[in-house]
């Protein structure tokens, strides 16, 4: 790969860092306004038109608050815990395909971060350690609460990323490879009519979903900060930034995890008709730039779908009350596990 | 036991059905019943801009009002003070000097007038006492929220009525311009 | 890469004293975990990406997520840790000795094998060809490990199931 390409491709790591920033900083709105539509309300509308500046007046009031520290807290980790959350989460982002190429003379640049062939495993890991931000944290708080936080978020996490693992099997096995980017092209192929994924793993998107939700600790499934039992959970004596990063961390997990749905089951970049497009549009404007607009069209696509996900996890957010802590157990393991084994044993069969 | 009344319900629990089970059909019920109200009409009042209808019989902040030839009304004889049940009301009476006579409606006239309003509990007492028909309760103004203790004293400065007919109102509410131009009118026909 | 590799290295060994010498048993379970992620890289460096994840996924991802979690259960402090005797120490010490002493003497004679350039597949690591050698050469065993998971599996979760006459809360 010569220099200018890999110029290209740090660019557009850094188009995807800033972007899944960008992301999450609009679904702390989204996330107020979705929740006061749901209920009734009209949301912050104050700062600038629709409220539109809202994030950034919480980010001036997160950055002037005060830095606090519990006694007998362990600094270090107190410190660590917010930092790692927010790393792990933005990690995730690396290896998700955006887009199709985009072709300029013959440069070809890829619209993913960094185009790895164990891509889903590399989310899969990179998720896992999602947790260690929260257990660090909740246990150098130095509060009961933030400890039980923290170590609901380790049983939890851990018990749902077995069925996550077991329904990505299932997927796996139709698809024959773990690279991302090769699991969205074979989502459609040219010349052959090729269904998205859901459509042969309905049930494996089912338990996804639900595993994600877990992994992500969002209602209905956010023990580890759990209100009402919990004070504010593994967060409790966090304040200021710190605590925004651990906010922000969910809400790039939500995006990551809308992603990698996207690309699993819904055909990521993929829309109907590209095909098609792209040979009317070859006639009048030439192959290149045919391919150039619809990729472009396909970033759309991607980003249409994840911002149907996000939204979900927002709606059902608003809607589901919350789990028992013995339920999220048994939906886990008594449930969504031989759940998904039976759905390998039907792929498989 | 005998039941003491008629009027309890006998449950029975049930298993629940496969459907119940899954909790699926129960999430999308709900999910469907919350994106209802995702697109229902909005019950928020975006205050500053969009404000509630006041009741028309709504008791306000007061005002001291003039007469249709623009003179005070007031002749201090405290009969509102005496009425009020917080106290909130004191004045200072004067004697009309020569040449005041259109200011002024009556020979006695309130020198000062000043009213808590952190004592008012806007009862409209004061209102029902006046026999000069001075001192009204706007329907259509509150004291506004300050932040020291003496800016809720409200003296004449504050209360009195401005003179010109378009700044006048009417149980509180504004004049329209056609009865702005009746009292322009009257006040013309007979000056002071 | 060379430096790179001296990096990683530098930081494996510095990060797994740590595990040994650190007081407080969390930042050792921290310090084990930094291991593991300089072994990944070691993994990628050897072009073993799929070993490299699976290493994050099971070490990093879930078996130290349930160390710690047994770690802050137990909540183990310095001034609540057992005084050891000193016969205990010595005993300690001598085991450790001869472990390092019969590490050392069996990988001393070693001679790194030199990869030759022109024959090297550089595709060995992956996904594809791993697959490939786990299900012909040693099928036998890796279906055996994998029964032996199952069973492990289903047993968690009869032990999770309700039984009868349990109460429920």
């Amino acid at each position: 790969m010569e220099l200018p390409a890999l110029g290209w491709q740090a660019l557009v790591i850094l188009v995807v860092f800033g972007v899944s920033l960008l992301i999450a900083t609009y679904s702390t709105y989204a996330e107020r306004v979705i929740a006061a539509f749901l209920q009734d309300r009209v949301g912050p509308d104050r700062a600038g038109p629709f409220g539109l500046l809202q994030p950034l007046a919480d980010a001036v009031k997160l950055f002037t608050k005060e830095e606090f520290f519990p006694a007998g807290s362990n600094r270090a980790l107190f410190v660590f815990g917010p930092c790692l959350a927010m790393v792990t989460a933005l990690m995730a982002s690396a290896v998700i395909p955006f887009g199709n190429y985009l072709q300029f003379g013959s440069t070809i640049i890829w619209l993913q971060g960094i185009e790895v062939n164990i891509g889903m495993l590399y989310v899969f890991g990179v998720v896992s350690l999602g947790v260690y931000g929260i257990m660090i944290g909740g246990w150098a708080s130095n509060n009961k609460f933030s400890l039980l936080g923290a170590i609901r978020a380790a049983s939890q996490n851990i018990s749902y990323e077995l069925a996550m693992g077991l329904s990505l099997i299932a997927v796996l096995m139709i698809s024959e490879t773990l690279s991302l980017r090769e699991i969205t092209l074979q989502q459609s192929v040219p010349g052959e009519w090729q269904f998205w994924n859901i459509v042969k793993q309905p049930l494996g998107f089912i338990i996804f979903i639900v595993c994600a939700f877990a992994e992500t600790n969002r209602t209905p499934f956010d023990l580890p900060e759990c209100e009402t039992e919990l004070v504010g959970g593994y967060h409790t004596e966090y304040s200021s930034m710190k605590m925004g990063l651990y906010l922000f961390a969910e809400y790039i997990n939500v995006f990551v995890a809308s992603a990698v749905m996207s690309v699993l089951y819904f055909g990521g970049f993929n829309f109907p008709f590209q095909y098609e497009l792209r040979a009317f549009l070859a006639e009048s404007q030439g192959m290149v730039t045919a391919h150039n607009i619809v990729t472009g069209l396909g970033v759309v696509a991607i980003f249409v779908k994840i911002f149907s996900f996000i939204f979900f996890f927002m709606w059902v957010r608003w809607t589901l009350p919350r789990f028992r802590y013995d339920q999220l157990m048994r939906l886990g393991w008594t449930i969504l596990i031989p759940l998904a084994i039976f759905n390998i044993l039907l792929t498989g069969g | 036991m005998q039941p003491l009344s008629n009027r309890a319900k006998i449950l029975a629990k049930k298993p629940m059905t496969l459907a119940e089970r899954a909790y699926l059909p129960a999430i999308f019920q709900g999910l469907s019943i919350t994106m209802r109200h995702f697109f229902s009409k909005k019950a928020t009042i975006r205050y500053p801009e969009e404000t509630r209808p006041f009741s028309p019989i709504f008791r306000g902040l007061h005002v001291l009002k003039r007469d249709e030839q623009g003179r005070e009304r007031c002749t201090a004889c405290g009969l509102c003070a005496v009425a009020c049940p917080a106290e909130a009301i004191t004045m200072v009476a004067g004697e009309r000097k020569k040449g005041e006579e259109g200011l002024y409606r009556e020979e006695k006239y309130a020198v000062s007038y000043e009213v808590n309003m952190l004592r008012c509990i806007f009862c409209g007492l004061c209102e029902e006492a006046c026999p000069k028909a001075a001192v009204y309760l706007q329907a259509d103004k509150m004291a506004p929220p300050r932040f020291e203790r003496d800016e809720f004293i409200y003296g004449k400065d504050r209360l009195v009525e401005p003179v010109s007919p378009d700044a006048r109102s009417q149980r509180g509410i504004q004049l329209t311009p056609e009865q702005a131009e009746v009292l322009r009118n009257k006040m013309a026909q007979q000056p002071a | 890469m060379s430096s790179l590799f001296f990096f990683l290295s530098f930081v494996a060994l510095f990060s797994a004293l740590g595990v040994v010498l650190a007081k407080n048993p969390v930042h050792s379970v921290l310090f084990l975990i930094l291991t593991f992620f300089t072994i990944s890289g070691h993994y990628l460096l050897l072009n073993a990406q799929f070993l490299a994840a699976v290493n994050i996924i099971v070490y990093a991802g879930a078996i130290m997520v349930l160390f710690l979690f047994v770690i802050m259960f137990l909540n183990l402090n310095a001034d609540t840790e057992p005084h050891k005797s000193a016969l205990s120490k010595i005993a300690a010490a001598i085991a450790g000795g001869s472990l390092l002493l019969i590490l050392v003497a069996a990988l001393r004679d070693i001679q790194p094998g030199g990869v030759d350039a022109s024959t090297f597949d550089s595709q060995i690591g992956m996904v594809d060809r791993l697959g490939m050698v786990l299900y012909k050469q040693y099928m036998l065993p890796f279906e055996l490990v994998s029964v032996l998971f199952i069973v492990a599996m289903v047993g968690a979760m009869m032990l999770g199931k309700r039984e009868t006459g349990e109460r429920n809360f």
